[in-house]
C-alpha cells in the first residue's frame, strides 16, 4: 500500500516537471519564432538565395547534351536535390546565432537565474525553432522546383526526403550551437558560418557527379555529409525508392542508400555527444 | 534567522580580487542596503546569492538552503533585478512578462492576472504592448521589475535599482520597494547613492574592496559614532592663518574632536562636538579671542560621515577613484557565458 502510494506521488512530481520542462521549452520556442515574423529577412533570403541557385545554375546548364548525366537525368531535376539540400544546410548553419546574441547581450542570463526545469530546454527550443524553419524553406524550394519541371518525389520519397533532412538538419544545428558556445563573438560566428558554406557545397555532389569530378575533389564529396543527404534525396526523385542500391561510387567503395543514412545517423549521435558537455559547462 | 548568510566568500576575476572574505547576514523581512562606491565587489556579491556565479571559496546560505548545491530551488525563492538590464528589444514587454511567467512555470491564468497587477501597480499600461526596443531608462527598470516580482518571490534581489533614472521612476519604485516590504518580502539592494539607502533601507552594510566593514541599522551605525557634525565660520571667506589659528583654540576645547580646516569652502571649519554644551564653550572661547561667528551650523552624524569613519575616504572620493578605471567591455566580455 505504501509503495504504490510513494509510486504514484513520485508519478506525479514526475509528470509536473515534464508539463515544467514542456512550458519553458515551449515558451523559448515561442520567443524565436516572434523574433522571427517580426525580422523575417532572414527567412525570405534563406529561400531567395537557393532559389537563385535553382533557377540560374537550371538556366546555365539548360542546353547541356542529353545523357551527359548518370542515368540520363535533365540538370535541372539533378540540381534540385543539391539546393534542397543546401538550403536546410545553410538554414541550420545558422542555429547558433540567436544563442550567440543572447550570450552577447546578456539575455542568456535572465534564463539562468530562472528555476529552469532543465538547461537543454534552451537547446531544444533552437533545435525545433531551426527545424521548422529549415524543412519549411526546403519545402518552398521542393515546390519552386516542381512548378519548374524538375519533379516531385512519391509520398515514400517525400517521407525520405524529409527524413534524411532531419537527420541533416540535426546534425549542422548541434554543430552551429556548439560553435556559438565555443567561439568567443557573433563576428566570429558568422565569419565560420560564411566560411563553411560554399566549399561544402562545391565540395559535394549538389552541383555535379562524382564522375565529373577531378580524383581530389571526388575524394571531398565522397565524404562530405552533404553528398550523403543529397544522393538518397535525389534517389528519391529519381523513380522508385530503394535504399539497397547503390548511390555513391565512392573512391574508397560503392555506399548503398542505406549506408547514407546510417552515416547521417552517426554524424548527428557523434556531434550531439561531442557538444554536450561544452553545453553543460557554459550552462552549468 | 537570515535568509541570507555569506561567510567568507572570496572571487578573483584573474588578477583582480573583486571579494576578500566577504561576511553578510541579511535578517527575515528587511530592507537591507548594501552601500559601496563603484568597483566594491557590490554586483559580484548579488550575482553569487543568485547563482549566477560560483565564488572561489565561501559558504553561501539562501532561504536556508545552500545555494551552490540547490541552485534550482534557490532560483524559485528569488528575484533577481540586474544591474544592465539585457531585454530582447524586438519582444513587446508584455511578451517578455509571459515568457519570464513561463520560465518560472506559472499557470497561464495566473500569469495573466499577476501580469495586469504589475503592469497597473508600475504604471505601465500605455506602453506595454510596444516593443521594448523602444522604451527608456525607466521603462525598462519597470519592465525588469515586473519581471522579478512576477512569481512573488519572498526575496526580491536588485542591483543598483535607480541609476541613471529620472525623479519619477526613482519614486515610483521606491514606494513599490516600501510596500512590498511591508507585506514581508526580504529585499536587498545595492547602492552607491547615500539617500536611497537612507529613504529605505532599515538594515544595511558598507562594502568597500571586497569586504563588509560596517554592518547594523543605518540608525545605529550613526549614533555609534556619536557626536554633532559643525561647520563653523568667522567670516564669510576667511584665510589660511586664521583658520589655522581658530583650529588651535578649538582642540584645546574639551569635547571638541576632529577639526579640519576646509580650504574649498573659504577656510571654513569642520570638527565633531559631544554634545550641545561643548557649543557654548566655542562660543565663550571665540568671543574672549575677540573673535565673533559669522556662520555655525550643526548636524547629527549622516551616513557619509559612517563611510568616511569606516574607509577614511568620503564616498564620493572613492567613487571618482575608480571611476574610469574599468574596462566595461572587457568586464561583459569576461562575464559571457
Ligand atoms: N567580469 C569581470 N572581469 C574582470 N573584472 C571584473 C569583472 N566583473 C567585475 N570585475 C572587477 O571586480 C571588482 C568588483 O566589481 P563589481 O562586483 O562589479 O563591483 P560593483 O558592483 O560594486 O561596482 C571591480 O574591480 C571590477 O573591475
Ligand atoms: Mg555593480
Amino acid at each position: 500500500m505504501t509503495i504504490s502510494t510513494s509510486a504514484v506521488s513520485s508519478l506525479a512530481s514526475e509528470k509536473s516537471s515534464f508539463s515544467d520542462l514542456m512550458q519553458e521549452t515551449f515558451a523559448l520556442t515561442r520567443r524565436l519564432f516572434l523574433q522571427l515574423a517580426r525580422r523575417p529577412s532572414t527567412l525570405v533570403a534563406g529561400i531567395l538565395q537557393p532559389l537563385i541557385w535553382l533557377v540560374l545554375f537550371g538556366a546555365l546548364f539548360s542546353n547541356a547534351p542529353e545523357g551527359l548525366l548518370p542515368g540520363g537525368m535533365s540538370y535541372g531535376r539533378f540540381l534540385g536535390a543539391g539546393v534542397i539540400v543546401f538550403t536546410a544546410f545553410s538554414g541550420a548553419l545558422n542555429a547558433g546565432l540567436p544563442v550567440m546574441f543572447d550570450r552577447e547581450f546578456g539575455f542568456l542570463n535572465r534564463l539562468l537565474v530562472a528555476p529552469l526545469c532543465s538547461r537543454n530546454s534552451i537547446v531544444f527550443a533552437s533545435v525545433i525553432y531551426i527545424t521548422t524553419i529549415s524543412l519549411l524553406q526546403s519545402l518552398a524550394i521542393m515546390g519552386t522546383a516542381s512548378l519548374l519541371g524538375y519533379g516531385w518525389p512519391g509520398p515514400a520519397g517525400l517521407i525520405l526526403v524529409c527524413f534524411t533532412l532531419l537527420l541533416l538538419v540535426f546534425a549542422v544545428t548541434a554543430l552551429s550551437l556548439g560553435l556559438a558556445f565555443a567561439l568567443p563573438g557573433h563576428i566570429e560566428l558568422i565569419a565560420v558560418i560564411f566560411v563553411a558554406n560554399l566549399p561544402l557545397l562545391f565540395a559535394s555532389t549538389a552541383l555535379a557527379p562524382l564522375s565529373f569530378m577531378p580524383s581530389w575533389l571526388a575524394w571531398l564529396a565522397a565524404i562530405n555529409p552533404l553528398t550523403f543527404a543529397i544522393e538518397p534525396i535525389r534517389a528519391a526523385y529519381a523513380g522508385p525508392l530503394d535504399l539497397d542500391i547503390v548511390l555513391i561510387h565512392a573512391p574508397y567503395g560503392d555506399v548503398r542508400g542505406f549506408d547514407c543514412l546510417i552515416v547521417l545517423t552517426l554524424l548527428t549521435i557523434g556531434l550531439f555527444l561531442l557538444i554536450g558537455p561544452l553545453l553543460n559547462r557554459k550552462l552549468a | 534567522m537570515p535568509l541570507i548568510e555569506l561567510k567568507e566568500l572570496e572571487k578573483s576575476y584573474g588578477a583582480v580580487k573583486a571579494l576578500r572574505g566577504l561576511n553578510l547576514n541579511v535578517p527575515k523581512g528587511s530592507l537591507f542596503g548594501l552601500l559601496g562606491p563603484n568597483g566594491s565587489g557590490k554586483t559580484t556579491t548579488l550575482r553569487i546569492i543568485c547563482t549566477l556565479l560560483a565564488p572561489d571559496s565561501g559558504q553561501v546560505q539562501v532561504v536556508g538552503l545552500n545555494a551552490l548545491k540547490k541552485a534550482r530551488e534557490v532560483r524559485r525563492a528569488i528575484g533577481y533585478v540586474a544591474q544592465d538590464v539585457a531585454i530582447d528589444k524586438i519582444l513587446t514587454g508584455r511578451e517578455l512578462l509571459k515568457l519570464q511567467g513561463d520560465l518560472y512555470h506559472l499557470s497561464p491564468v495566473y500569469r495573466d492576472q499577476r501580469i495586469e497587477e504589475l503592469i497597473s501597480r508600475l504604471v505601465m499600461s500605455d506602453w506595454i504592448d510596444r516593443r521594448c526596443g523602444s522604451y527608456s531608462g525607466g521603462m525598462r527598470r519597470r519592465i525588469d521589475l515586473a519581471s522579478g516580482l512576477l512569481h512573488q518571490p519572498q526575496l526580491l534581489i536588485l542591483d543598483e535599482p535607480t541609476v541613471g533614472l529620472d525623479i519619477e521612476s526613482r519614486s515610483t519604485i521606491w514606494q513599490l520597494l516600501l510596500e512590498l516590504k511591508n507585506k514581508g518580502t526580504t529585499i536587498l539592494l545595492s547602492s552607491h547613492y547615500l539617500e536611497e539607502i537612507e529613504a529605505l533601507a532599515d538594515q544595511m552594510a558598507i562594502i568597500d574592496e571586497g569586504r563588509v566593514i560596517a554592518e547594523g541599522s543605518p540608525k545605529n551605525l550613526k549614533e555609534k559614532l556619536g557626536g554633532d557634525r559643525v561647520t563653523l565660520r568667522v567670516r564669510e571667506f576667511s584665510d589660511e592663518n586664521e583658520a589655522k589659528k581658530i583650529s588651535k583654540l578649538l582642540e584645546t576645547i574639551e569635547g571638541v574632536r576632529q577639526v579640519v580646516i576646509n580650504q574649498l569652502q573659504g577656510f571654513s571649519l569642520n570638527l565633531v562636538v559631544d554634545d550641545e554644551s561643548v557649543l557654548k564653550c566655542i562660543r565663550e572661547k571665540l568671543a574672549s579671542a575677540d573673535l565673533k561667528i559669522f556662520a555655525l551650523s550643526q548636524s547629527r552624524p549622516s551616513l557619509d560621515d559612517v563611510y568616511l569613519q569606516a574607509t577614511g575616504r568620503t564616498l564620493m572620493d572613492a567613487e571618482l577613484e575608480l571611476v574610469g578605471q574599468r574596462d566595461m567591455k572587457l568586464e561583459s566580455k569576461n562575464a559571457m557565458r
